[in-house]
């Protein structure tokens, strides 16, 4: 019986599952989330992990142009994962960090662009207009980009997680979540609501603070990490 | 704030409320209704459980179910539980009678604690303490350090640090000391976001709280917390001995289970609440007006301090001077809405009406605030002999006002119209009669105006 309800929500949680597609280039990754769910810390780690795995170039922009110190944040990162930073100042246009980093990325024939953009409540109209805004600019001047849209959930968070994801799909067309801070004793349970109501799968889990600690998503060890106790 | 959980309460106790007579039968329906909307806004099961149990046998105590109004009665209790539920009247800091207030902040990575941090600040800075500095202790994350100094330094407040290489620990206590030197009023405390299961961490929190013997320990809380919230407010009260909740990210759309269920469990009250983006977006928490809010009951206790805040006692006397003496003119007119509108976006304020909860129409229409901006460019493009006395505003007059404004002439004359009457009517007040309804319902334009001959 428990066998067999691990088996159903793992294929729940597998639902619309495809691996991040970094073949064109530049390759463009667009991060998007609620404030706190760990955005800049996951793009250091997908840097590090692409660099290193796949022994591509990767150029990180710091679209968060508002929260103070966000670039530092991400600079740092960069520097850890051995990635490009392209930045601009505090209270710039985030679509145009977006674009001269993408411009910059074709000038010198990098791999892959991944798109920091700052946190926002998702029922935050204006802002949540502005992050359309921010895709519309990569799309134009690069279009089909971005090729992956990643939406960090934290796994503490609740039933407003659907809320989250369903915001944030509507603006910016998400492909797939990353499940952040599975470290604790959250479990996350909320991104089988996701998958089953808006067909939005978990790519990646975040499991710590360290650069290693990104895995790709597994339903099955989701699913039994769920029902365990 | 917490508009779905509000709504399905709103729903069950009118139904309750319509009835004449409640049986035992309707008051279990209605907990069952209770029950279901506190599961769906994240409230840990177990506190669920016992706030129902509690409810019910209130709601079954013979002087409801006999009373003449017993729907009245049990929207009364709901409205007292829910208070307590969230930590009866509100509480407050505890400060320190000589040297620094120190004051520790705690909590998960990404709840908010460095912006937490700096609004606190800036709110301790507006309540009388004169002099608050801040304490750089995340040197962990990266930047964070410079995050700290760059809010600190927008609401003035100091900021110790010491680059991201000395112990956390020592930090603190070194900041202590330059506190206690330069003579500052507080001294708050960021920490690194860490996990409750994070053991090493938190061993270094309780080590920080040992040494510099914080007056006021705060756990930050992200108000869109699942059922987790219960377990991490668990292991943090063990660790750091908090004293207390700063709530945060509460102007998103969570349902309020971790606001609902911190407090029950723990037994610590929610201090703060922390609703947006600017750092002047941080309040004391009131679990009795929030109750109300959810309630649909209002919040006209937060509205009258706002406009306190806001409203300048002796212009207000010169106002109503003014009023009696029906000198009462557009200049005044735009000083009154330049300051309605400082207390912030018009749809907060409706949000705290009694009943603008249930009225559904309003709750969706976003308040149309390029209707303010309009009366007051066209309010500003008067002459000053203009906005003393309107009736000078004639045909090139109203045409030149239009253009200044970039409206139409229609426009100036509309306000001019609704001006008028709101003179008329205050006269009507001044004179100490109540005003009729026909009167406001013609002033605001919003009700049954006779249909319009135009159309």
């Amino acid at each position: 019986m428990r066998a067999r309800l691990i088996e159903i929500l793992a294929e729940v949680a597998a639902t619309g599952r495809a691996p991040i597609d970094l073949a064109a280039e530049p390759a463009v990754l667009l991060m998007v989330g609620v404030n706190g769910t760990g955005k800049t810390t996951t793009i250091g780690k997908i840097a590090w992990h692409i660099s290193r795995e796949f022994g591509l170039s990767v150029i990180l922009a710091a679209a968060d142009t508002y929260r103070a110190a966000a670039a530092e944040q991400l600079a740092e990162w960069a520097q850890r994962a051995g990635a490009e930073l392209v930045r601009g100042a505090e209270g710039s246009d985030p679509g145009a960090v977006a674009f001269d980093a993408i411009e910059s990325a074709c000038a010198r024939g990098a791999d892959v662009v991944i798109v920091d953009t700052a946190g926002r409540l998702h029922t935050q109209g204006e802002l949540m207009d502005e992050l359309a805004k921010v895709r519309r600019v990569i799309d134009k001047q690069l279009p089909g980009a971005p090729h992956e849209t990643l939406l960090s959930i934290d796994a503490t968070t609740g039933q407003n997680g659907l809320r989250q994801a369903k915001v944030f799909a509507e603006a910016v067309e998400v492909d797939g979540v990353v499940l952040t801070k599975l470290d604790g004793t959250a479990k996350g349970g909320i991104v089988l609501a996701i998958a089953d109501e808006l067909g939005i799968p978990v790519k990646l889990i975040g499991v710590g603070e360290t650069l290693e600690d990104l895995r790709p998503f597994d339903p099955t060890d989701f699913a039994n990490a769920l029902l365990a106790d | 704030m917490f508009d779905q959980l509000s709504d399905r309460l709103q729903a069950t106790l009118s139904e309750v409320r319509s009835r004449g007579k409640l049986s035992e039968s309707d008051v279990d329906a209605a907990m069952r209704e209770i029950r279901l909307a506190l599961l769906e806004a994240d409230v840990n099961f177990k506190v669920v459980k016992g706030f129902t149990k509690t409810l019910k046998e209130r709601c079954l105590g013979a002087d409801v179910l006999g009373s003449l109004d017993p729907g009245q009665q049990v929207v009364k209790i709901v409205n007292e539980e829910l208070t307590g539920l969230m930590g009866g009247t509100g509480s407050e800091l505890a400060m320190s009678s000589s040297g620094p207030t120190v004051i520790l902040m705690a909590g998960l990575q990404g709840s908010g604690k460095t912006t937490a941090c700096a609004k606190l600040a800036r709110f301790l800075r507006e309540n009388g303490s004169k002099d608050v500095a801040l304490a750089a202790c995340d040197v962990y994350r990266p930047a964070a350090v410079d995050q700290l100094v760059t809010v600190g330094g927008r609401v003035g407040a100091h900021v110790y640090e010491q680059g991201t290489d000395a112990d956390p620990v020592e930090i603190a206590a070194w900041a202590l000391d330059r506190a206690r030197e330069e003579r500052r009023d507080a001294l708050i405390v960021d920490t690194a976001g860490r996990l409750h299961v994070d053991q090493d961490l938190m061993d270094e929190l309780a080590r920080i709280r040992k040494r510099v013997k914080p007056h006021d320990v705060l756990l930050v809380v992200d108000a869109m917390t699942g059922q987790d919230a219960v377990g991490v407010a668990e292991s943090f009260a063990e660790a750091a001995e908090f004293d207390g909740v700063v709530m945060t990210k509460l102007d998103g759309d969570a349902r309020g289970g971790a606001a609902l269920s911190v407090k029950a469990v723990t037994g610590k009250p929610i201090l703060f609440a922390s609703t947006g983006e600017k750092l002047e977006a941080f309040d004391r928490f009131h679990p009795d007006r929030m109750a109300s809010r959810i309630l649909g009951m209002g919040d006209v206790l937060s509205l009258i301090e706002k406009a306190e805040q806001q409203i300048d006692e002796r212009q207000a006397q010169e106002l109503e001077q003014k009023l009696r003496k029906n000198q009462f003119t557009l200049e005044d007119f735009l000083q009154q809405l330049k300051q309605v509108r400082k207390m912030g976006p018009l749809s907060g304020i409706l949000g705290m009406l009694p009943g603008m909860g249930a009225m559904k129409q309003l709750k969706n229409a976003q308040v149309d605030e390029s209707e303010l901006d309009r009366v007051e460019a066209i309010i500003l493009s008067m002459t000053p002999e203009e906005r003393v006395n309107p009736g000078l505003i004639k045909g090139s007059r109203r045409k030149r006002i239009a253009n200044g404004s970039g409206t139409r002439p229609q426009n100036v004359n509309q306000l001019i119209k609704q001006f008028d009457q709101m003179r008329k009517l205050m006269r009507h007040m001044a004179s100490g009669k109540a005003p009729d309804a026909q009167q406001l319902a013609q002033m605001t334009g919003t009700a049954p105006r006779p249909r319009a001959r135009r159309r």
